[in-house]
């Protein structure tokens, strides 16, 4: 976390979703950077452009669309926006990880769990076998998965939601990416577990040097996370803080609209 | 305790899910007790797989009990006759929490808000355009959209239609269960908004189901916490944030984002709360509060204040 370097330059970045009907022009010029083992969040309202932000860096499009992309993804020296379809398999998922949201419908229902984080490894690996196993084991061990030599040949039905979210990061961290995004990982879960998914991604941070960028609609989730926060409306970037900061002195209306409407535990909003 | 008699009572309520295959008969609703007043709404919260959602639909009548008793208006649900149940569900609705997929996205607006008129004749047919109108003026909603789908709408508005339609046979009851945990957070404001005016309203009650606290907080009159299928905290909003007294309730409290990062940072470092902490403690034994149930006879219920009450299961040794 001394090197200093940005491992991603995004400039100008727009994203116009075409499906059969129309073009939506989703992202309208986005301009960010993140350091090497940085954690940045961005946040906003569904609709924000945060996740096709994201997915636009992955060069990945929502189903039955097709994205239109302008502007300038710089990561490991090279144009992401320009590079070959085949060099990008190979940053996607080996370089930079992706964890969604909702973590059943990520997984594959009738394959073991074990089995489709292999498949991972061998593709970016080309580890096989009982070293593959034995891998797999391990990661499922690192996310906190108890007993992860029997669960390994489990379906995903078979896990609690906490659980399947823990597997989706096993599969992101898998091949040691240098950038995780992470897309709402907690939204479909409850606060105990939210916590645990947290702490588990602040530790693997800490423990690798990755950079994380942590998408979400919730000030909550990025407050103990992030060094640094984009606040997104309508496809722009409205606001870009350190954390500390957006919170003592959010400059935005619409941050501060975002701050306001947060339920508090408390009247004053921290808890005892 | 009040003159006004409650207008939900429900007695030591259980549902067991029955034995299947290889997994062995399930408690998923241990001996649940609480009353919600005319107007005021309960919240219920507790992690998923605690028997929240579980507790609401037997409430309703839509999930098989194993025990106990839920009283709607003084009159008993669980030994109702069918007929009598169906006329009994105008007086109590449900609010799901997906607004995607709890509407039928090939029926209109108006036809899904014409829906429950039909099946409970409650206005006349000639009516029915004037009432539809009239609910989504109700939940401020414009009623000109009424012959658009669902699709035209955002998540926010599907939940005004859904509400709207549960409001569509002027119900006095209805269980909303995580209704805004699936929108944003100004989006939550809103209906939360809506709610609070549509209970000062129509004098609604509110069985409120809920994972978030700091949403119940804002909505609540009074919170149930529910682990592993029983009750193990019940009070007042005030009484129970104030002054949380089963374990369970202070680590759901503990795990909580606090909107300030310095002191979030500080919380997400320190251990985790260990769960294993909540074991029941032997029935034979004195109680976290010295008490021998097996021998007085007393539930494991301890009163902490006037209407506060606090379950000795679960509780560390």
């Amino acid at each position: 976390m001394k090197a200093d370097g940005q491992i991603l330059r995004v400039h100008d970045l727009k994203a116009s979703i075409v499906s059969r009907s129309q073009t939506v022009e989703a992202v309208k010029g986005v301009t960010f950077d993140i350091k090497r083992g940085e954690s940045v969040g961005f946040v906003g309202e569904s609709g924000c452009g945060k996740s096709v932000t994201a997915r636009a860096i992955m060069r990945l499009a929502p189903e039955g669309t097709r994205v239109d992309l302008g502007g300038t993804v710089q990561f490991g020296g090279r144009n992401l926006l320009t590079v070959s379809e085949a060099e990008m398999r190979d940053i996607r998922g080996r370089r930079i990880a992706m964890v969604f949201q909702d973590p059943l419908t990520s997984l594959n229902p009738v394959i073991t769990v074990g089995a489709q984080i292999e498949d991972i490894l061998r593709r970016h690996t080309g580890l096989s076998g009982h070293a593959a196993r034995e891998r797999v084991i391990e990661l499922l061990a690192q996310v906190g998965i108890p007993f992860p030599a029997r669960r390994v040949d489990d379906y995903p039905h078979q896990f609690s939601g906490g659980m399947r979210q823990r597997v989706l990061i096993a599969i992101a961290i898998s091949c040691d990416p240098d950038l995780l995004i992470a897309d709402e990982p907690t939204t479909a879960l409850d606060v105990t577990v939210q916590a645990q998914i947290l702490r588990l991604l602040l530790r693997l941070r800490e423990e690798r040097g990755m950079s994380l960028m942590l998408i979400t609609h919730d000030f909550g989730v990025v407050a103990g996370m992030v060094e640094r926060v984009n606040v997104m409306y309508g496809g722009r970037i409205v606001e870009t803080a350190g954390i500390d900061e957006i919170f003592r002195a959010p400059a935005h209306e619409y941050t501060r609209a975002l701050l306001d409407a947060v339920p508090r535990l408390h009247r004053d909003g921290v808890s005892p | 305790m009040t003159a006004v008699p409650p207008l939900v009572a429900v007695q030591d309520l259980s549902v067991t899910f029955p034995a299947r295959s290889r997994h062995p008969a399930f408690l998923a609703v241990n001996g649940v007790s609480f009353d919600i007043a005319p107007g005021e709404t309960l919240g219920l919260v507790g992690q998923s797989g605690s028997g929240k959602t579980t507790t609401g639909r037997a409430v309703l009548q839509l999930q098989k009990i194993s025990g106990g008793s839920v009283k709607l208006r003084g009159r008993e649900l669980t030994t109702m006759p069918a007929g009598d149940l169906r006329r009994m569900r105008r007086h109590m609705q449900f609010v799901l929490q997906n607004p995607y997929s709890s509407l039928h996205p090939r029926m209109t607006i108006a036809q899904t808000l014409t829906e429950p008129l039909i099946i409970h004749q409650s206005v006349p047919k000639a009516h029915y355009r004037e009432r539809v109108a009239e609910l989504l003026e109700l939940v401020s909603m414009d009623p000109a959209v009424m012959d658009r789908y669902p699709h035209a709408f955002s998540g926010g508005q599907r939940q005004r239609i859904v509400i709207a339609r549960a409001l569509a046979v002027n119900p006095d009851f209805v269980v909303c269960d995580e209704p805004v945990s699936a929108l944003d957070v100004r989006t939550q404001a809103q209906i939360v908004a809506l709610l609070h005016s549509l209970q000062e309203k129509l004098k609604l009650s509110y069985l409120f189901i809920a994972h978030d606290l700091a949403i119940v907080r804002e909505v609540c009159h009074k919170v149930a916490v529910m682990y592993r299928g029983e009750i193990v905290e019940k009070g007042g909003i005030s009484q129970v944030y104030g002054n949380p007294a089963h374990p369970y309730t202070q680590m759901l409290f503990d795990s909580a984002p606090v909107l300030n990062p310095a002191l979030q940072r500080q919380r997400l470092r320190m251990a985790p709360p260990d769960p294993s902490i909540l074991v029941a403690r032997s029935p034979t034994e004195s109680c976290a509060f010295g008490e021998v149930h097996t021998e007085t006879g007393t539930p494991a219920w301890h009163e902490v204040a006037p209407g506060h009450g606090v379950s000795c299961r679960y509780r560390p040794v």
